[in-house]
């Protein structure tokens, strides 16, 4: 697993950017996935919808649970991963990769200075 | 889902006749008007009916059974007489259409149990539309905004402790309110300091439910409701734990406006596997002319129903609530009597305060010993050994008692809320302590005995996830 | 004192293990000023023949309809309440259980919700149905509140013809969420809603079109007629029925229906004098996370074996609090067990006949009554139990005249309707009535 390009927020989202576009993947963590415990139902923004950084832009719920989604960055929505509809396991099964949930064109990247990286993380939650 | 009646469907079977005759499909109507295709109703005889639905039946806990301990539910007996009284044709025989002449003891059973319930709660005026609890919720609140319109003050939030159950901030929300949580104190009680820094002119409603769904009684309660009323606010009390109250204590005299009652849980009308139940509303006279229509009056000797109220706020349910459940719980009050009421509550806190003592040593309880009609025990020693509040619950079904409320309320983490009512005996409670020491001792011993507990029920742990991602709604159809 | 175990031994024994004397000093930690020093001024209790006896005479100042030969509807109806179901339903099995969070003690509960919602499923023909709500007037005011959510609107229109009384409840919850309800005139002719006025009235403001069928005046609608009309302005379709008439006549999914809603209390309940009632609520699949109520799953436990158990339960307000889908929580649990015994044992067969009973005999009655001179069927739309007569006089007059022959004749329609409906009459049969009491209704009704 590849976290050098991933950033992370302190309610457990992460971002995955590159150098070359304004693009970023957004997904929740494993030690919130895990936490969470069986995801059953996911309600993410629509496609073009704009978000605010820290603004809940969605929900996760697990059997009795529900958690705010919040967006890591501002931005757009420009891709909504469709395959969460039928599959909400794919959150923890593969909540790095195949359990993404949107695709955000961020607005303002100066905004990831305010993400930490993965080491910080896992400091956070406390493993190393 | 062979299990189901749809299971046991034979095309031939047949459970009823309502005519001599096999009426044709009603020749005179359009094709577009008529049902299209069969219903896909099962077809099975009346023995088959009554098997079915016995052997569904006895896999069931009931209070009837044994011990059903849920927290502010109030899983008292409920007594038969109450069945037998409702049961008159003289009662369930008549429909609400029907003129007051042809009523008047179904009248009388309301006026009767309105002011009843007023003397029990110190308020002024009762209503008995409202269905359940939430549904009285709902209209405290529509009262309380319809008393700030009539007055031109715009208020839009409802104060709650983070120790409300979950039916209040959803009740303030259908109701068009802003639902505003304030920290409980260290204590478990309100924290006056707290609530004096939420409290401002747009705070409409305090919701307090006492005693607190912690089983401890607000002891400062007319300093709380003094402080909202002197910044123009309303109190509302959620009536869920009045078994602690009744005969002892009167909620109108506590400062509140407004409050519910929950006939299913105080008054000893059955839950039914989930109602119905009764949610009366009570008001003082400051929001008396909000009360939903019709009002029971009493005018030369003889009830009537009013409807002519300009201020009220109109109707939450389609006649006149749920009449039935208020005729039981008529019957109960009338059947235990001012000295039966307050003896209720006098055992009531007697077998919660007696279990507290007996469990607080293998399972704390952070709010302390002395409780009123329930207390909030925590299973997280437990978790050491790898045992959640949620395993310990599953165990306790294999021994033949309910499992208390778990994870509510939720400023106790691993919360078990346990009530036990004042109809249940030493033997039960001695027993229940017993059980719940052996589950201890389990705990510590054998924890994956309790991880994959219940054993002995008739399933047991239930994919739940399964039943979230892909749901199964209904018995699938023949091909 | 009735109810309690314990004996004067036991009390002593645990008041001493709590170190205190008496109960009463239990409640010191009550604040003396809000005691009460004593009993409350209440009459002193009964014993149970006493109760008994007290109520049985309460009961007597009563003249109930089931006993009575009466033709009133107006959503409440007095159909036969067959032996079997209020025994099974009486069992305490059903009866005093709550709840069924703990599933694997409540097999039997959940099962019979499962049951209903596949009942209810199957007669309206939508694919999710919800555990119960209190009635068809609450029923149909959250399903307003589900089309305003859904659709973001703020309009939902309702046919004149309504049951006034789910109306007054629908305004209540709309002013709450500042949602603004709209009437569809009726035809004069029919009693059907006029789907000119209807297509006039979709704005883009528009988020659902109620239609109640058979509606108030008993006229059945024709809602395959507008449907498109409804869905083609963005807007949601909400049903609300009467479940016995789908037997005969067109279930919603057969008409692109969204939400559907409707009382049970046909369904083997009482009368009750209105209370407690059964609400139903149905849906599409895209709605079923909106839909309130309690909703049970067909699952598996560990050991593989079929199981039951509450699903989807982050809609509601014990885990969602301010932003549940709704309030309830405790709903008609026990009427909807009867309704689901009723149900199974009339069955396909039984259920189709009931309907088909029921239509038949109310065109027997209205044929019987339109020959009393003076008395005619005020709307020409078709119709299933229930019609409005134009009587000679005011109707108002007619049920106090028939009343005094021991008739309930039927509901004045200027209860609801003003003064303009002053000689109309609802009149409503079931199963229950033989020709001979028709005979003597028409006897009455041609009476001066």
């Amino acid at each position: 697993m590849e976290f050098e390009h991933m950033l992370f927020t302190s309610e457990h989202e992460w971002v995955r950017f590159d150098d070359e576009s304004d693009v970023v993947i957004v997904g929740i963590s494993e030690y919130a996935a895990k936490e969470l415990g069986d995801i059953v139902f996911i309600e993410l923004p629509k496609l073009g919808a704009d978000v605010d950084r820290s603004e809940a832009m969605g929900t996760i719920e697990a059997v009795k649970t529900v958690a705010d989604l919040f967006a890591p960055v501002s931005g757009t929505v420009v891709e909504v991963n469709t395959a969460l509809d039928g599959q909400p396991e794919l959150v923890n099964k593969s909540p790095f990769e195949e359990g993404w949930f949107v695709k955000l064109s961020m607005s303002d990247r100066s905004e990831l200075d305010h993400l930490m990286d993965h080491d910080a993380y896992q400091n956070m939650i406390g493993e190393s | 889902m062979s299990n189901t009646i749809y299971g046991k469907s034979r095309r031939g079977r047949l459970g009823y006749r309502f005519a001599a005759h096999t009426p044709q499909r009603p020749a005179d109507f359009p094709e577009a008007y008529l049902r299209r295709g069969s219903i896909g109703l099962p077809e099975v005889s009346e023995p088959q009916v009554a098997r079915h639905y016995v052997g569904l039946s006895v896999k069931n806990h009931h209070v009837d059974k044994d011990l059903y301990p849920l927290g502010s539910c109030t899983m008292k007996y409920n007594p038969k007489l109450n069945e037998e009284v409702s049961a008159l044709p003289g009662f369930c025989g008549l429909h609400p259409e029907q003129s007051e002449d042809d009523v008047q003891g179904a009248l009388e059973v309301m006026g009767s149990l309105e002011e009843k319930l007023a003397i029990i709660t110190g308020m002024d005026a009762i209503t008995l539309q409202t269905a359940a609890g939430a549904h009285g919720e709902l209209l405290g609140l529509m009262l309380a905004r319809a008393y700030f319109d009539d007055r031109g003050e715009k208020r839009s939030t409802v104060l709650v402790p983070d120790s409300a159950h979950g039916t209040n901030p959803s009740s303030a929300n259908i109701a068009g309110l802003r639902i505003r949580t304030f920290a409980s104190g260290a204590d478990g009680r309100v924290d006056l300091e707290m609530l004096r820094k939420e409290l401002n002119d747009d705070v409409a409603v305090l919701m307090l439910t006492v005693p607190n769904t912690l089983g401890l009684f607000e002891d400062r309660i007319g300093e709380i409701t003094a402080m909202v009323h002197a910044k123009g606010g309303l109190c509302y009390m959620d009536g869920a734990n009045l078994n602690a109250l009744v005969g002892r204590v009167r909620p109108g005299d506590l400062g509140f406006d407004v409050m519910h009652l929950n006939l299913h849980k105080t008054f000893s009308t059955p839950h039914g596997g989930g109602g119905p139940g009764a949610g009366p509303v009570g008001v003082k006279s400051n929001l008396e002319p909000f009360l939903p229509v019709p009002r029971v009056v009493r005018r030369e000797g003889c009830y009537e129903f009013e409807y002519n109220r300009p201020k009220s706020v109109g109707a939450l349910h389609s006649f006149y609530g749920n009449f039935a459940i208020c005729l039981r719980a008529l019957a109960y009050i009338t059947r235990l009597g001012a000295e039966g009421l307050r003896k209720a509550s006098g055992a009531a806190i007697l077998n919660a305060n007696y279990l507290a003592r007996e469990l607080s040593s293998l399972y704390p309880i952070p709010y302390g010993q002395r409780c009123m009609h329930e207390f909030v025990a925590t299973g997280e020693p437990f978790k050491s050994h790898g045992v959640r509040t949620l395993d310990i619950a599953k165990r306790i079904l294999d021994f033949g008692f309910y499992a208390p409320t778990v994870y509510f309320p939720l400023v106790v983490p691993e919360a078990l809320m346990i009530e036990p009512t004042e109809t249940e005996g030493k033997e039960t409670l001695d027993r229940f302590v017993e059980v719940l020491t052996q589950i201890a001792r389990e705990a510590a011993e054998t924890p994956e005995l309790l991880k994959e507990a219940p054993h002995t029920t008739p399933v047991r742990r239930l994919d739940e996830t399964a039943a979230n991602r892909h749901p199964v709604f209904t018995a699938p159809r023949e091909a | 004192m009735p109810y309690t175990y314990h004996t004067d031994d036991d009390r002593k024994e645990m008041l001493q293990r709590l170190g205190v004397e008496s109960e009463d000093q239990l409640f010191e930690q009550i604040p003396s000023a809000y005691r009460i020093p004593g009993p409350l001024p209440l009459a002193a209790g009964k014993t149970e023949p006493e109760t008994m006896r007290m109520f049985a005479e309460i009961a007597e100042k009563n003249r109930p309809a089931a006993t009575m030969l009466s033709f009133l509807g107006g959503g409440i109806y007095d159909h036969f309440v067959p032996a079997l179901v209020r025994h099974l339903a009486g069992r305490p099995e059903f009866m005093t259980a709550y709840t069924p969070y703990q599933a694997e003690v409540s097999q039997g509960t959940l099962q019979v919700i499962f049951e209903f919602q596949s009942h209810i499923s199957r007669l309206t023909g939508m694919p999710v149905a919800n555990a119960s709500m209190y009635d068809a007037a609450s029923a149909l005011a959250e399903a307003t509140l589900m089309t305003a959510k859904i659709t973001g609107r703020g309009t939902v229109l309702y046919p004149a013809g309504l049951n006034p009384r789910y109306l007054a409840v629908m305004k209540r919850y709309a002013t709450g969420q500042g949602i603004s309800l709209q009437p569809v005139p009726f035809a004069a002719g029919s009693g059907q809603l006029d789907t000119n006025a209807l297509r006039a009235q979709l704005s883009p403001d528009v988020a659902g079109l109620i239609v109640q069928t058979p509606n108030y005046f008993g006229v059945l609608e024709q809602p395959w007629t507008y449907e498109a009309d409804v869905h083609q302005a963005g807007a949601l379709l909400v049903a609300c029925v009467d479940p016995i008439s789908l037997a005969v006549f067109r279930q919603p999914g057969a008409y692109g229906a969204d939400i559907v809603v409707g009382e049970g209390q046909s369904l083997g309940n009482d009368m009750n004098f209105g209370g407690p009632l059964l609400g139903f609520m149905a849906c599409g699949e895209p709605f079923v996370r909106q839909m309130p109520g309690r909703i049970v799953s067909a699952t598996r436990d560990v050991d593989g074996r079929e199981a039951y158990v509450l699903t989807l339960q982050t809609r509601e307000q014990h885990i969602r609090r301010e932003k549940a889908t709704s309030n309830i929580c405790t709903n008609q649990g026990l009427m909807a067990t009867r309704a689901t015994i009723y149900l199974s044992l009339l069955g396909e067969t039984g259920l189709v006949e009931l309907g088909r009973v029921c239509c038949e005999r109310a065109h027997r009655l209205a044929e019987l009554v339109g020959g009393c001179p003076g008395f005619a069927l005020r709307f020409d739309g078709p119709f299933f139990r229930e019609f409005v007569v134009r009587c000679p006089k005011d109707a108002e007059a007619v049920v106090k005249a028939a009343r005094g022959d021991g008739i309930l004749a039927g509901i004045p329609l200027s209860r609801y309707f003003g003064d303009a409906a002053r000689r109309d009459l609802l009149v409503a049969t079931t199963e229950k009535h033989t020709e001979a009491d028709y005979e003597r209704f028409c006897s009455v009704l041609r009476k001066d």
